[in-house]
């Protein structure tokens, strides 16, 4: 992609609320388009599965992290870098199960939905924020990571917490290589 | 079981500075998928505009009151120039990270003007094939800013073209300008 040199983009930064209410607008757009809220949910799963897959790179590039050696690291790494690298929020990890391929990240904030009171009568099953499992679904199996993604608690449908679950799926080479 | 839904107690929070920037890759991603999205729904390149311009309009619509609550607080714009500097200065500043390259007024007509950007901080990741050649993110940032100057009083249609890299047309409503002159006249 050939541009003329121009000014340079030192700002690699854009304002919160620009973001925040272009992803509302998509979300409306949505709804509009689509009468399911399960229809609507897929839709943002699989545009943020697509958003996933080229933002690792984004992510790789300018973290310069290393590999992750265990499932643990790499939840931890997506809490702690990426999400403070893309929303500006770290949020909490949890281990959730005892084989450790489980995990949750619970969102205290999340600035998807800052300017979301809640969510409208005949939309009561929406997952607003669905993007982000596609997102991170995507991203993951681009460092050939397998994973299931999806919101298990949300503020937005009156649960207690924003709460996201990543399941680590073990492919099945591993059982042949496992040493006990 | 009846599905609960949470209230958020977002309106009853202080306004406060804008919080956080957050990364131009994240956005140009999501923009990119949005356009995706319309384009796939869509039979020409004016639709894609319009649609376009819909979701930008739904976004300035929003993004206004906030924005004049903080920058300008306790006061409206009353004037075309006042509001064009604002829409080039602090709602640029505050949307895009900098302010528009240039303002003009046009020469043969009192109702048009134009917002001039070399490169727009949205088209950073977009790059349009020559048998395109249309102005996918443009059309966003003239369907926002139309929305913007609606709901301040100015109402407007804006257009986004290629020239001096990419510019918005505005072309106020005749009764603001006659409007405008009667301010004037005082």
């Amino acid at each position: 992609m050939s541009r003329s040199p121009g000014r340079k983009q030192e700002n690699h930064k854009i304002s919160r609320e620009l973001f925040v209410l272009t992803y509302g607008a998509l979300v409306a757009q949505l709804c509009k388009d689509y009468e399911k809220d399960e229809d609507v949910n897929d839709c943002l799963d699989r545009m943020g599965y697509s958003i996933g897959v080229r933002l690792i790179d984004d992510f790789l590039a300018r973290s310069a992290v290393k590999k992750c050696r265990s499932y643990s690291e790499t939840a931890d790494m997506i809490a702690q870098v990426a999400f403070k690298m893309y929303l500006g929020v770290t949020p909490s990890v949890s281990c959730n199960s005892a084989t450790g391929n489980e995990f949750s990240l619970i969102l205290d904030k999340n600035p998807l939905v800052d300017f979301v009171e809640e969510l409208p009568a005949e939309r009561a099953s929406l997952c607003y924020c669905n993007l982000l499992c596609g997102v991170i679904r995507g991203a993951l199996e681009m460092v050939h990571l397998a994973a299931e993604v999806s919101f298990l608690q949300d503020r937005l449908k009156g649960d207690a917490v924003t709460e996201i679950g990543i399941t680590f799926l073990r492919k099945p080479e591993d059982k042949k290589h496992r040493r006990n | 079981t009846p599905v609960h839904r949470g209230k958020s107690p977002v309106l009853e929070r202080a306004l406060g500075r804008p919080r956080s920037e957050l990364s131009l890759a994240a956005f140009a991603l999501l923009f990119s998928e949005l356009v995706q999205y319309c384009q796939r729904r869509v039979a020409s390149v004016a639709e894609l505009q319009a649609r376009l311009a819909q979701l930008g309009h739904h976004v300035g619509l929003r993004a206004l009151d906030a924005l004049v609550a903080r920058e300008r607080p306790g006061r409206r714009e009353t004037k075309v120039l006042g509001v064009l500097l604002f829409v080039k200065g602090p709602l640029w500043r505050a949307l895009f990270g900098r302010e528009a390259d240039k303002l003009e007024q046009a020469n043969d007509d009192e109702r048009t003007f134009y917002v001039i950007e070399r490169e727009p901080v949205v088209n950073t990741f977009v790059s349009v094939p020559r048998e395109n050649s249309s102005l996918n993110c443009a059309a966003f940032a003239a369907g926002l800013l139309e929305a913007v100057l609606g709901a301040a009083g100015f109402p407007a249609r804006v257009s986004a073209h290629w020239h001096k890299g990419t510019t918005l047309m505005i072309k106020f409503d005749e009764a603001v300008i006659a409007r405008d002159k009667s301010l004037e006249g005082r």
